[in-house]
């Protein structure tokens, strides 16, 4: 569309054009503050959880259950020293045997969200999918947080549906 | 033809006066754009263009690169 923009402004005699070619989405993506009716609202990122323990995958998953457990969480996501998630330890997989390796027991390659994304579309993409929790990550995957369900709908009550949806089907 | 740019020239451009043209629909303005943008939807850039100023560089933007 911005380049359909830019060559009709050309048409008409405008002389210096530009085009932001990677446009609203990358803005966005880079946490920037925008303006409008949902620069207010709530999204993503201001309801997952920055409190999510964390592991590596060689750790022993009897380990990281125990720790999962003390900080009174049934969930953990895996990530690798970068911080970019590699797989996610909910319930069922933090059940399994105490010596396993984590990369055996966890789910790989969850499907991610970016921060942006407004609640309402979360939390009804999670319920819709029956997801119960979703990580939330940067672009280039490093982990945000962790969204649970629960939390998404509570926060989504009363937001209204937005003109463009943002969960890609690639996410 | 229009230049190309990235985020960080489009604020250095902003910050030094270039005009800032969402051309998705009205609607999606409403809702979110860069802050200082304004809204000429593609389909009323004819109808809007005496409102943009031929003397400033102009910016143009949608939602992404597709």
């Amino acid at each position: 569309m911005a380049p359909r923009a830019a060559a009709r402004l050309q048409a008409m005699g405008f002389r210096e054009i530009h085009e932001y070619k990677a446009g609203k989405l990358d803005w966005l993506a880079a946490g920037l503050p925008t303006e409008g009716a949902n620069s207010q609202l709530p999204r993503a990122s201001a309801a997952a959880r920055k409190d999510v323990p964390t592991c590596g995958p060689d750790e022993r998953l009897g380990d990281v259950r125990a720790r999962s457990e003390a900080a009174r969480w049934d969930a953990a996501v895996v990530v690798d020293e970068s911080d970019v998630v590699l797989g996610l330890l909910r319930a069922m997989e933090l059940a399994k045997g105490d010596d396993l390796r984590v990369a055996e027991a966890m789910r790989p390659g969850p499907s991610t969200f970016r921060p942006y994304v407004p609640i309402k579309e979360m939390a009804d993409y999670m319920v819709e999918h029956k997801l119960e929790s979703a990580p939330v990550t940067t672009s280039d995957g490093k982990l945000v947080g962790l969204l649970l369900r629960s939390e998404a709908v509570d926060l989504a009550s009363g937001c209204e549906d937005c003109a463009r949806k943002m969960i890609s089907v690639a996410e | 033809m229009a230049t190309l740019i990235d985020r960080e020239q489009l604020q250095q451009m902003v910050d030094s006066g270039a005009q800032l043209i969402e051309v998705l629909p009205a609607n999606e303005y409403a809702e979110d754009h860069l802050p200082g943008a304004v809204s000429h939807p593609l389909r009323r850039l004819e109808k809007e263009s005496g409102q943009i100023d031929r003397n400033r560089p102009v910016i143009v933007y949608c939602w992404d690169a597709a």
